[in-house]
């Protein structure tokens, strides 16, 4: 049996005794969290289940609880460690079996506390926080009412109006365009559209293609493109359907 | 003046005991006598016979809300006959639910509070940390000042320690004499082990 390995499932700790050593000494677990009985328990337990008493697990056993418990008898009680190191064995035994006493008066009046709440488990009421309780009030520190009204004016102050100028788009008139093209097609049989409007801002260009788009609806030119991104040929339209669509165009005409 | 504890129509008391009604049902915490006659602007004497016909209104068998004497002051509290109903309109209350450990503590603080966590831990033999957070954080224990020396927190039980056990007053806990085993039979138990082992 190797004491190592034992298992412990203690409230403070759950795990083999060797990891419990080892938190202990690199003080990552506080002994004095730890019910040392629970660790004798369970070996004692371990024990019970074999056969035959292993003297050597015993004697490791004791050594390490016995270092065990004087570490947390230091940590418990530090200066009394000292107090009782300096009585006499008779005297040790005394205040030994007062502590017991005095414990075991403790044990027994949690018992009775335990009882008792299991009897008075059907009572119920409210729970809530005292109405009658007295406010809390926070002091606060002596104010300048001349500073107060500076802050309040400082906050009253109308702030200044932002322009909000740049941000506005503006669109030239579909119609420019219209015209434009019209223009243009008089002249030429046919245009670039890139080369008409390349020059001009993106914003413009767009407008110019809506102006385009107007146009092919209303049947006064032809569009082509060979692929997609490739340019934009426009070609005027045959002469029949020109003069009729003069007037669908009138008054699809808006502003962008 | 005979105090007259029936309830009978035209009883002087009558109106005070409607009173004091009220101040019950509002109140969330057991009121002493003595705040529910400064509430009432009445005289604690008369406060007290009225009582007496609230309790009797207000008792277990007769009605589903019954008058309590408990935690130093009157309450409403729920009959027990309604216990099981309550139970399913509500979660078990975290107060009910105490390990051993926090239990022990709880002993410790109730018998000789106000006392500090060392305290605590010397009578355990275990540090007492988190059964005194615990039960702090449901409202059995509070802060109770310092200790002089050593400048620790010391602890006592709050009202609603009281309540939910159901008592008075710290008094109505056993005496300390009348439990446990006496010092001097631990003594004799301890001797007699080694004298076993000597043998």
């Amino acid at each position: 049996m190797i004491v190592r390995e034992l298992d412990l499932d203690l409230d403070a700790f759950e795990g083999p005794f060797d990891l419990l050593l080892t938190l202990v000494l690199k003080d990552e677990l506080d002994l004095r969290e730890l019910d040392v009985a629970g660790i004798v328990l369970a070996f004692l337990e371990r024990l019970a289940e074999r056969e035959e008493l292993d003297l050597e697990a015993c004697g490791e056993f004791l050594v390490l609880i016995a270092a065990l418990l004087e570490l947390k008898a230091r940590g418990l009680f530090p200066d009394e460690a000292a107090e009782l190191a300096d009585l006499e064995p008779e005297a040790a035994a005394e205040e030994l079996a007062r502590r017991l006493a005095e414990y075991r008066r403790m044990k027994d009046a949690a018992a009775w506390l335990r009882e008792r709440l299991a009897s008075e488990g059907d009572r119920f009421f409210r729970l809530g926080p005292a109405p009658l309780a007295a406010k809390v009030e926070t002091p606060l520190a002596p104010q300048d009412p001349e500073q107060l009204a500076r802050v309040i004016r400082l906050l009253a102050v109308e702030p200044p109006q932002v322009s909000l100028e740049h941000m506005a788009l503006r669109f030239p008139p579909v119609l420019q365009f219209l015209e434009r093209f019209r223009a243009v097609l008089r002249r030429r049989s046919r245009f670039d559209f890139d080369g008409e409007v390349g020059r001009l801002p993106r914003i413009e260009q767009a407008v110019a293609f809506l102006a385009l788009l107007e146009l092919r609806r209303s049947g006064e030119i032809r569009i082509d493109q060979a692929a997609p991104f490739a340019p934009i040929r426009v070609a005027r339209a045959r002469e029949e359907n020109s003069n009729r669509d003069e007037r669908t165009v009138a008054w699809n005409l808006r502003s962008a | 003046m005979e105090p007259p504890l029936r309830l009978i129509a035209g009883n002087p008391l009558d109106q005070l005991a409607r009173t004091l009604e009220a101040l019950l049902v509002v109140a969330s915490a057991p009121l002493p006598v003595e705040e529910l006659a400064a509430a009432a602007d009445d005289d604690p004497a008369r406060v007290e016979a009225a009582l007496g016909l609230v309790a009797e209104r207000y008792r277990e068998g007769r009605s589903g809300v019954v008058l309590e004497h408990v935690a130093g002051g009157w309450a409403f509290r729920a009959s027990r006959e309604a216990a099981v109903a309550c139970a399913r309109l509500f979660e078990r209350p975290a107060q009910r639910n105490l390990s051993p450990a926090a239990m022990e503590t709880l002993a410790i603080v109730a018998y000789l509070g106000p006392c500090s966590r060392p305290d605590i831990a010397r009578i355990r033999g275990v540090a007492a940390d988190s059964a005194v957070a615990g039960l702090v954080e449901r409202g059995l224990i509070a802060e109770a000042g310092r200790d002089d020396a050593a400048g620790a927190i010391r602890y006592r039980t709050t009202p609603l320690f009281e309540r939910v056990f159901g008592l008075e007053s710290l008094s109505q806990l056993p005496r300390l004499d009348d439990l446990g085993t006496d010092a001097e039979e631990i003594r004799g138990r301890l001797d007699a082990v080694a004298e076993k082992r000597t043998a």
